[in-house]
């Protein structure tokens, strides 16, 4: 026997539990051991998409259709498996900017509109109220039921048979009061409620544990197994359609694809499912189980759903019994009374998980995005002035909960009787629906304007209202049903079930196509009308490109606001042990204490108290009251877009700062290249500072010598003096000779030397130094053969010089020549653009590997036999110098024993 | 990040996969009378589709990135 009181005890004993279980998870939370931080708990705490709707309907629609129960979760695992790619972003884009609820989420998108934001919390308490009107129905009429033990009479004939009080009001009473003491016991800046969390995924065991045991008794324990139920269902006229549903008792295949299109759309814009998947979530690495075991779980959830429902048929083939009942009634019926009663717990568990989670989402959304942005504009108020306010946000958050569950409770009393509960709750998917277009538009989309998101959310809502919940109302009664069947105003083409003559679909499907078309092309259209503002353009680029930029957007503010003000303003919304808090994190991560002088009010600052105050009071009222302390100074649309063109130049700089680095090396590897040639340079000057040195003190010593011999000793004879003399002026000369050479030399390395350019006619040039040599020539008998063209053109070089260059060859070929048949040969050719000059001698030659060392500094080629050869060592160097300023080239080809052919070349006629 | 969207291709694919398995006309194809195990044909199809979907699903989300 089951006494009312008893059950009165056990609902509230597990309501108690579920109390102690969040008050724990909250200690722990503070204690800083959180029990939620953990991706089971996170795949339980979805699982509150798993309602009443799921523990009694689905067994009720299954009944009715066969498969029309599964959509409802395999559309959730078609989306759960895009959540990698859109439920990430969206997670990043709510952690960034401190996103505390659906309507912020879109407020928030479209420019911290704070129209926008009302509007979503309208529609979404609006659209929420059936579904919360569910929930009441279902733990009401369970209730009904069971206090009914042994009997099983459904909850209508019960009303009719006694003055009985109204327990569905009840219900919402007592909900509404624990949901309060629930979720609004304090203010948490992030909208975390820790404890809220570990409850519901306990509910959400003890819900799937209950339903699973009903499964096991029905299927193993008043049948035998799968193949006897479906077996006997086989057997029975009214079952055997459902064994083939599609296309028959379930509806087309249309039905089939706009119930998982709307459940896919309703597992993520749910705003209890926003809650918990978004806002609650601790840690986005939990997504990667998530993905899988919240399936698992709906799966799992709905495997005894038709042994169930075709149990049920079977077992009251009458008709007397509801169907949607079939889950508690079946126990009763077998009088399992314990089985009844966990029945009953785990559809209070489904019931209760849902409206908490539920109306807190939807408190938060009435509080932060409608009555907030209100008060904070009315100016009577004062608002502004008051120094603590989390009072009136809390008092605020239970007033909304307290309106939301009478509210469903007047809806439930109003159109909740004469729908199904699926029925009821996919009215409520189909207003969330409308959501879809402006939050993944807003996402993936940055053209989405807030006019367009504004038309798009009126329309489609619009369009629901008018094929939806008119309707809803008019079947119970409460409106005329002629517009139903007639059209408003006998309009036939206005029919809210046949919008524009559209037939042969069922409501949901039609009210799909209609509100989508309205809304998708609302958004679009009005989107690419509409221009954006610069609060619009910014906010677009933070959400669409969340994961290519670093941070929020604090970049996109200009102005100037003062730190104690900012502290007071987070004070008074937050309470000041929080505001203290906040700065003490935001000091800490810059290295400073709290309070400190130093902390500087700049754009950073403020960026930070905003997202902080969003937190509590939502993005559009935050970003109001952050602009009553700061005086701030608009960007316009212009500058908007410059800063985003930055952003998107970062990329391109992270480019070139890598083409730099690459040249950076490069230039790197071209300065120690610089660096080596250096260091050898410096190796040669001094080298040949030290033979400069030496070539001086050789003539030196010997001029010395003699003149001493000649001091010393008077005695000497004349002849003997006379020889002495010359050698003395010969040396003289020499190192008169070798002064001159290194200072020109040292002129024409430097680039000081003077260069004297004018057309010359190299013929006549070297024909004039032939005729200076000539007496040389004869007197060491040697035969000279110049052989020279006519008319040869002029080059641009410095006759002088030139003259030197001829000197030094000639002589140096003196030198060397053949002692006995000294012969010189000296060429001058010309082809496309050069002049040539060749000068060989028949002398001993030159060894190949000294063929580029002859024209360095006092360099000469040393002879074992011969010794060191007359001159300073400097001439052929000097004249390389020469012919290379003038734009040629001087080279040697020689082979011991064959003699040597110097030869060089000037460009023709061009100036250098 | 390669990895990251790599993993998000399969995703999106295994989606598309599940589209195609939940839908017209694969699902008529299952939708005739007859049983597997004792399980009417078009349940027993829905369930093991549904059941290789997260199973799919799971390897891809507990893969490497």
């Amino acid at each position: 026997m089951l006494y009312e009181t008893t059950i009165v005890f056990i609902a509230f004993l597990y309501l108690g539990v579920l109390f102690a279980i969040a008050y724990y998870a909250d200690e722990r939370a503070d204690a800083g051991r959180s029990v939620i931080a953990s991706p089971y708990v996170y795949s339980l705490s979805l699982a509150v998409y798993a309602t009443a709707w799921t523990f009694y309907g689905s067994v009720g629609r299954a009944a009715s259709d066969g498969v029309g129960f599964l959509p409802i979760y395999i559309g959730p695992t078609l989306m759960i498996a895009l959540w990698w790619v859109v439920l990430r972003k969206i997670l990043r884009i709510s952690k960034q900017n401190r996103i505390t609820s659906l309507a912020d989420f879109i407020a928030s998108r479209y420019g911290k509109s704070a129209l926008l934001g009302g509007l979503v919390t309208v529609i979404a308490v609006i659209g929420i109220l059936p579904y919360i009107s569910l929930q009441l129905k279902a733990v009401s009429s369970s209730f009904t039921i069971l206090v009914q033990y042994p009997e099983i009479v459904m909850p209508t004939k019960v009303a009719a048979l006694s003055t009985r009080q109204d327990t569905a009001l009840w219900v919402a009473l007592i909900l509404a009061a624990f949901t309060i003491a629930f979720g609004t016991r304090h203010l948490d800046a992030a909208e975390h409620h820790q404890g809220m969390v570990a409850a519901i995924a306990f509910e959400s065991l003890v819900k799937l544990l209950a339903f699973l045991a009903v499964g096991v008794f029905v299927t193993f324990g008043i049948y035998d197994g799968f193949g006897d139920v479906f077996a006997r269902a086989a057997a029975q006229p009214k079952l055997h359609a459902m064994l083939t549903p599609l296309g028959g008792v379930a509806g087309g295949y249309s039905t089939w694809v706009w119930l998982t299109v709307l459940s896919m759309l309703a597992i993520m814009f749910l705003p209890r499912q926003f809650q918990v998947a978004v806002i609650e979530n601790v840690d986005e690495k939990h997504v990667n189980k998530a993905i899988w075991l919240f399936p698992v779980y709906m799966l799992a959830i709905n495997v005894f759903v038709l042994p169930i429902a075709f149990g049920g048929v079977l077992r009251f083939p009458d008709g007397s019994v509801d169907a949607d009942t079939f889950v508690l009634t079946l126990p009763m019926a077998e009088k399992q009374e314990l089985l009844a009663l966990l029945v009953f717990i785990g559809g209070l568990s489904a019931a209760t998980g849902m409206v908490i989670v539920e109306t807190i989402a939807l408190s938060t959304m009435v509080c932060n995005d409608l009555v907030m942005p209100v008060l904070l504009r009315t100016r009577g108020l004062r608002l502004n002035e008051r120094s603590d306010l989390t009072g009136l946000l809390l008092g605020i958050r239970r007033g909304a909960i307290l309106l939301i569950l009478l509210l469903g409770y007047l809806y439930f009393k109003l159109a909740g009787e004469a729908y199904a509960l699926v029925s009821i709750g996919l009215i409520s998917f189909a207003a969330v629906a409308q959501f879809a277009p402006a939050i993944l538009g807003g996402i993936f989309w940055k053209g989405g304007t807030r006019t367009g998101a504004l038309s798009g959310l009126v329309a489609g809502f619009a369009v629901w209202l008018y094929t939806l919940l008119l309707p809803a109302l008019a079947r119970s009664g409460w409106l005329p049903s002629g517009f139903l069947e007639h059209g408003p105003l006998g309009i036939g083409l206005l029919k809210p079930l046949q919008l524009f003559g559209l037939g042969g679909l069922d409501e949901i499907s039609h009210a799909m196509i209609w509100s989508m078309i309205a809304n998708v092309g609302a958004y679009v259209g009005c989107s690419l009308l509409a221009s954006p503002s610069a609060d619009e353009h910014r906010q677009a680029s933070v959400f669409v490109d969340v994961f290519k930029q670093g941070g929020g957007g604090a970049r996109f503010w200009r102005g100037t606001a003062s730190v104690p003000d900012l502290y007071h303003l987070l004070a008074r919304f937050l309470g000041t042990a929080n505001a203290d808090a906040a700065f003490g994190d935001y000091a800490r991560a810059r290295g400073l204490a709290w309070p400190d002088q130093r902390l500087q009010a700049d754009a950073e600052l403020v960026h930070y108290v905003e997202v902080q105050l969003a937190g509590a009071i939502g993005a559009a009222s935050a970003r109001v009251m952050v602009a009553s302390v700061v005086t701030e100074e608009e960007l316009t649309l212009d500058e908007v877009r410059e800063l985003l063109d930055e952003a998107s130049q970062v990329v391109v700089y992270s480019h070139r700062l890598q083409q730099k680095s690459s040249e950076l090396e490069a230039a790197t590897a071209e300065l120690r290249e610089a660096n080596r040639r250096l260091t050898e340079l410096d190796r040669l000057k001094d080298d040949f500072v030290s033979t400069v040195t030496h070539e001086l003190r050789t003539p030196l010593t010997s001029i010395r010598a003699f003149t001493e011999i000649l001091l010393d000793d008077p005695e000497v004879d004349a002849t003997q003096r006379k020889k002495f003399l010359g050698i003395i002026t010969k040396e003289a000369e020499r190192l008169t000779r070798l002064i001159n050479q290194v200072l020109d030399l040292a002129k024409i390395e430097s680039g000081k030397a003077d260069w004297v350019q004018s057309r010359v006619d190299m013929k006549e040039v070297i024909s004039d130094t032939l005729a200076a040599m000539e007496q040389l020539f004869k007197e060491k008998n040697i035969e000279v053969d110049a052989r020279m063209p006519e008319g040869v053109s002029a080059v641009f070089v410095d006759l002088d010089r030139m003259v030197q260059v001829m000197l030094n060859l000639l002589s140096n070929a003196v030198k060397f020549c053949d002692g006995e048949r000294g012969r010189i040969e000296v060429a001058l050719t010309e082809s496309d653009s050069t002049l040539r000059v060749d000068v060989a001698d028949n002398g001993r030659g030159i060894r190949p590997e000294d063929h580029e060392v002859i024209f360095g500094k006092f360099h000469q080629v040393e002879d074992t036999l011969a010794g060191k050869p007359p001159g300073s060592g400097l001439g052929l160097h000097i004249s390389r110098q020469i012919v290379e300023h003038f734009g040629g080239r001087m080279w040697v080809e020689s082979a011991l024993g064959r003699g040597a052919r110097f030869s060089f070349t000037l460009p023709i006629g061009a100036a250098p | 990040m390669n990895g990251l969207e790599n993993k998000g291709q399969r995703f999106v694919a295994l989606c598309m996969l599940g589209i195609v398995l939940f839908n017209y006309p694969v699902l008529a194809l299952f939708n005739v009378s007859g049983t597997i195990l004792g399980v009417p044909m078009i349940y027993a199809y829905m369930f093991a589709a549904w059941a290789a979907l997260i199973a799919l699903m799971a390897r891809v989300a507990e893969g490497p990135e």
